[in-house]
């Protein structure tokens, strides 16, 4: 049968590390009301793990095998 | 300058644009050179997923929990990273298939079921309608709202006014025109909408830019930057909730999780999505740049979510304006007039997009797999009969995309001021999550079956209906508020809200848990209760292992038809020259000049459906083709052909593992090869060292004794005389050594001569004895002989067998003690083998010995103290030469008791020689 490829591989590494990033407990660290530059920290995290997330996908699934 | 004919004319000049990129899209489309073609242009176009919903809403819904939106976008980020596994093999399976839609999808996956078909359709539509009423309710509140401009006035009550001036009549009705320009202009056999998807990724740009411009304006115009506004809020104590927000009410942690997963199946299963992701797919790569843009999309449009809302809070004194208009009211406050007018384009983009793509993907399920299943099975119709009938398809269409927007309407008047738009926006979501089992399930797992889909399907949407529409009915007033707190028949178990007595958790939650359970349990079971039919199975191994098939999928048709009946029927639905053009151009490919040349078999015919199905789904262009070509069952002996088919693969797989075995024993036989070959070189060395050794051994007495002689030339007569003796028996000895290696060495390698005769054994044995009597005669050992009386004659060599005589009669007279030595030599016989027996009372060998004996240059005795009396090769060639006539040479002996060496040699065929001998020697 045809055998799963490494970016396939990489694919589904990056969709659990998905839901991990954007889960409870992880969540929980960030849910305290501290600011970073006035943002609080939540927010900063949620939208900078998200962007890294989005990241990672475009250089595993368009990068080069 | 934001009077009602400006906004209004704007309004018609953006949807004119619309209609020029759409025009030119199909345009290009046409002259070969598609603009949807383009990885960018797909990712835009599943931004169909931001609607009004997200434009207006996701701030509504952070002013009062905070990042509780997010989830609705970070679940289809993950979803599209297993997009490249699901929804790539969805995109393959409905390029194969010739699939119009989710229902048709679902139902080909089932059988071709129409029945499955059927429900799957009524489930959309009745889980969209909500959604489709969102997007009225949103439009024409903006629009209400910037009428007011410069007052900012929440929009009046749903219902307070007449129907006929309610903006949000208007507004579904220009919708479902709009739809209908867009979306049933001509009928395709592909179905698909090359101009609309061009007009919703150009939507999908306009949003964002008009959602990123209000979000920049609020936060560095309207407040000091991002810092400043939350600094801000944070000082307001009604706003501290919102910058821990997470887990402060119960169950929150569980409803972030299960907006997620709710999201990851709204991005496959929403119609819309469905329709732009998988049907207009033009080529599956584009799903890798879908992969991470979507998602950037989807960042950007909620980077300032947050900071609208929390602008809007700060801004408006608490409960004045409504939270799902901050977006639009903020610029109006701020008297920024072109800002709020392109906010207002910019919903109208999310809506219009949601709506056209959302109604059309509805329209053609509600037409293939509702309403011609049943208006073809109906004969009162005779549509079967009927000439052409691609107007009518485009009629059904029409008339159910105004319908779907008239119920949208209507949903709106129920239920529309009940709820926030997100909350009308998950009760769809919640809705179309009940198509992923039975679509999951059965792209994964060959084992899902027709009545397992249909189980699962009635029992999610079962719960569905109860634990989200009722609700929301009783909300809206249309339901007694009764049932819903009290239960129905006060049984407080059975609240729907409260299923079973599960409380705290939000409304969407508690329904999924439940729909889920009774949905995925139902598939479940209903899959397993019975096994499924012949054609099931073959539709199921078609979506499977769709990876594996390499061309078009197998059909059942078998029976035969004529090509311009086929042609005739397809020209019914997509026009009489359409059908002659698709026809022609299929001739051409099997290479015949006309149509009429064209076979009707099993090809043409899976061709014809195949057209039909791209236009009216599997299941009705089944039945269609039906009328003119017959079905016969699937047999056996198809499914097994699909069975095979799978087990090529692993019958190819076993012979190469056999090969495989086959090359490690040959390899194995080598290494023993090659070992045998080490070790008989190892022999020969031996072998070669040895005769050395023995040659050399008489070779140094002759030379010692012969120096003796040379150097004392006045040495005695006697002495002189006894070395010379020594000298010529040593130099016999060396003579008869190379004879018995130039023997042996002869019969080992099969260059012997045998000179084979019929031989008596008698005659032999006698001669023997003759020539050996003078040796034992000398050694004062007596000889007695047994010979049995009838002996059968041997093939032997008279020569060698008499050499095996001779060697074993001295070797026995050898050991034989002088003076008080016994012989006896013994020949017996009985049917087919005749015996001789050579039997000593002299030391015996004992028997670690008398293996080693038959050995080359073995001799028994203590090598260093005994001086050999033989060559050591005597007994190895005696040996030889019986096995060389098919016989045996042993010993049997004990030390000190005498030993006996015997042999035997077949009989050769024929009486033995009558006659008798007397005993004695």
């Amino acid at each position: 049968m045809r055998k799963p490829s490494l970016r396939a591989y990489r694919i589904v590494s990056l969709f659990l590390l998905g839901c991990l990033l954007f889960n409870y407990p992880v969540l929980a660290l960030f849910n305290v009301g501290a600011t970073a530059a006035g943002v609080p920290v939540l927010y900063v995290y949620l939208f900078v793990a998200w962007g890294v997330t989005i990241a990672l996908a475009a250089v595993v699934i368009e990068g080069g095998t | 300058m934001l009077q009602g004919w400006v906004i209004i004319t704007v309004s018609f000049a953006y949807i004119g644009l619309l209609f020029a990129v759409a025009w030119f899209a199909d345009k290009r489309a046409a002259a070969g050179r598609s603009i949807i073609s383009n990885a960018w242009v797909y990712s835009l176009s599943l931004a169909v997923y931001a609607t009004a919903w997200t434009f207006y809403g996701s701030v509504g819904r952070a002013a009062t929990d905070g990042v509780g939106f997010l989830p609705i976008y970070i679940g289809p980020t993950l979803m599209m990273l297993l997009g490249w596994f699901v929804l790539r093999k969805m995109v393959r399976i409905v390029r194969l298939n010739r699939t119009t839609s989710l229902a048709d999808f679902v139902a080909s996956r089932y059988g071709k079921s129409a029945l499955i078909g059927g429900l799957v359709t009524i489930i959309a539509v009745i889980g969209i309608l909500p959604y489709i009423s969102l997007q009225l309710k949103a439009v024409s509140n903006s629009f209400q709202i910037l009428l007011g401009y410069p007052e900012i006035v929440m929009p009046p009550k749903v219902g307070s006014m007449v129907v006929m001036q309610d903006t949000a009549f208007y507004v579904a009705l220009f919708m479902a025109l709009f739809a209908i320009a867009f979306g049933t202009r001509q009928l395709d056999a592909a179905e698909r909408h090359e101009g609309m998807v061009a007009a919703i990724a150009f939507e999908s740009i306009v949003k964002l830019i008009a959602f990123l411009a209000v979000g920049s304006y609020v936060a560095f115009f309207m407040y000091d930057g991002l810092g400043d506004l939350f600094a801000r809020a944070a000082s307001r104590p009604d706003l501290g909730i919102l910058m821990a927000p997470l887990g402060a009410a119960a169950g929150s942690y569980a409803s972030w999780v299960w907006l997620t997963v709710l999201s990851m199946l709204a991005i496959i299963f929403l119609p819309r999505q469905f329709q732009v992701a998988v049907i207009e797919n033009t080529d599956e790569r584009h799903l890798r740049r879908a992969a991470w843009v979507f998602p950037l999309y989807m960042l950007a449009i909620n980077i300032f979510v947050l900071p609208i809302a929390f602008g809007g809070v700060l801004h408006f004194p608490q409960g004045e304006v409504d939270a799902d208009t901050f977006v639009l009211t903020l610029p109006m406050v701020q008297k920024a007039e072109g800002l709020a007018l392109l906010v207002f384009i910019g919903g109208l983009s999310a809506a219009t997009g949601m709506v056209i793509v959302e109604t059309i993907a509805l329209s053609t399920m509600i037409c293939n797999d509702l309403v011609m299943p049943v208006l073809l099975r109906t004969r009162a119709f005779r549509l079967t009969e009927q000439r052409d009938l691609s107007s009518l398809l485009l009629d059904i269409r029409r008339a159910a995309i105004i319908a779907l927007l008239m119920g949208g309407y209507f949903y709106y008047l129920l239920a529309g001021e009940a709820y926030a738009l997100v909350s009308i926006g998950l009760i769809s979501f919640a809705a179309v999550a009940q198509f992923a089992p039975a679509v999951i399930g059965g792209l994964y797992w060959k084992g899902g079956t027709r009545l397992g889909a249909l189980a699962g399907l009635s029992a999610g949407f079962t719960v569905w209906v109860y634990t989200l529409l009722l609700p929301a009915f009783a909300k809206s007033g249309w339901l007694d508020a009764e049932l819903v707190e009290q239960g129905p028949w006060g049984l407080e178990l059975l609240r729907p809200t409260q299923l079973f007595g599960l409380a705290g958790l939000d409304q969407i939650t508690h329904a999924m848990i439940w729909s889920m359970i009774a949905n995925v349990g139902a598939y479940l079971i209903g899959s397993v209760v019975r096994r499924q039919s012949a054609a099931e199975h073959v539709q199921a191994t078609l979506f499977v292992d769709v990876y594996q098939q390499t061309g078009e999928p197998g059909s059942a048709w078998r029976g035969a038809t004529s090509a311009s009946a086929l042609q005739t029927l397809v020209g019914r639905f997509l026009g009489p020259a359409r059908a002659a053009e698709l026809f022609m151009s299929y001739a051409r490919l099997r290479g015949v000049t006309s149509v009429d040349e064209l076979e009707g078999d099993r090809d043409l015919v899976r061709f014809a459906e195949l057209q039909l199905a791209g236009t009216i789904g599997a299941a009705s262009a089944k039945t269609m083709v039906a009328t003119v070509a017959q079905e016969e069952p699937l047999g056996l002996e198809e499914v097994m052909t699909i069975i095979d088919e799978a087990s090529q693969v692993i019958a190819y797989s076993h012979r190469l593992e056999e090969k495989q075995q086959e090359l490690e024993s040959a390899t194995l036989e080598l290494k023993a090869a090659n070992e045998r070959l080490k070790e008989l070189d190892r022999l020969k060395d031996d072998f070669i060292s040895t005769v050395t050794h023995e040659l050399r051994t008489p070779l140094t007495s002759i030379r010692a004794f012969s120096e003796i002689l040379h150097d004392n030339p006045d040495l005695e007569g006697v002495e002189r005389q006894r070395f010379l003796a020594l000298v010529i028996k040593e130099s016999e000895r060396l003579t008869r050594l190379i004879n018995q290696v130039l023997d042996l060495a002869k019969i080992e390698s099969g260059l012997a001569e045998w000179r084979t005769a019929e031989l008596d054994m008698r005659e032999i044995v006698l001669e023997s004895l003759n020539a050996t009597s003078a040796i034992f005669k000398a050694r004062g050992v007596q000889v007695e002989m047994r010979i049995s009386p009838v002996t059968p004659r041997v093939m032997a060599d008279r020569d060698r067998l008499m050499q095996v005589l001779l060697n074993l009669l001295s070797n026995a007279a050898k050991f034989c003690t002088p003076g008080s030595g016994r012989v006896e030599l013994r020949l017996s016989c009985d049917a087919s083998t005749v015996r001789v027996d050579v039997s000593d009372n002299g030391v015996g060998i004992s028997a670690e010995n008398q293996a080693l004996i038959f050995e080359k240059f073995r001799q028994v005795g203590d090598t260093l103290t005994d001086k050999p009396s033989g060559t050591g090769l005597g007994l190895a060639i005696c040996r030889r030469i019986v096995g060389h006539f098919g016989g045996r040479l042993w010993v049997e002996s004990e030390p000190g008791r005498g030993s006996v060496f015997s042999f035997d040699l077949p009989a050769a065929a024929g009486a033995a020689d009558p006659g008798s001998l007397a005993a004695g020697a």
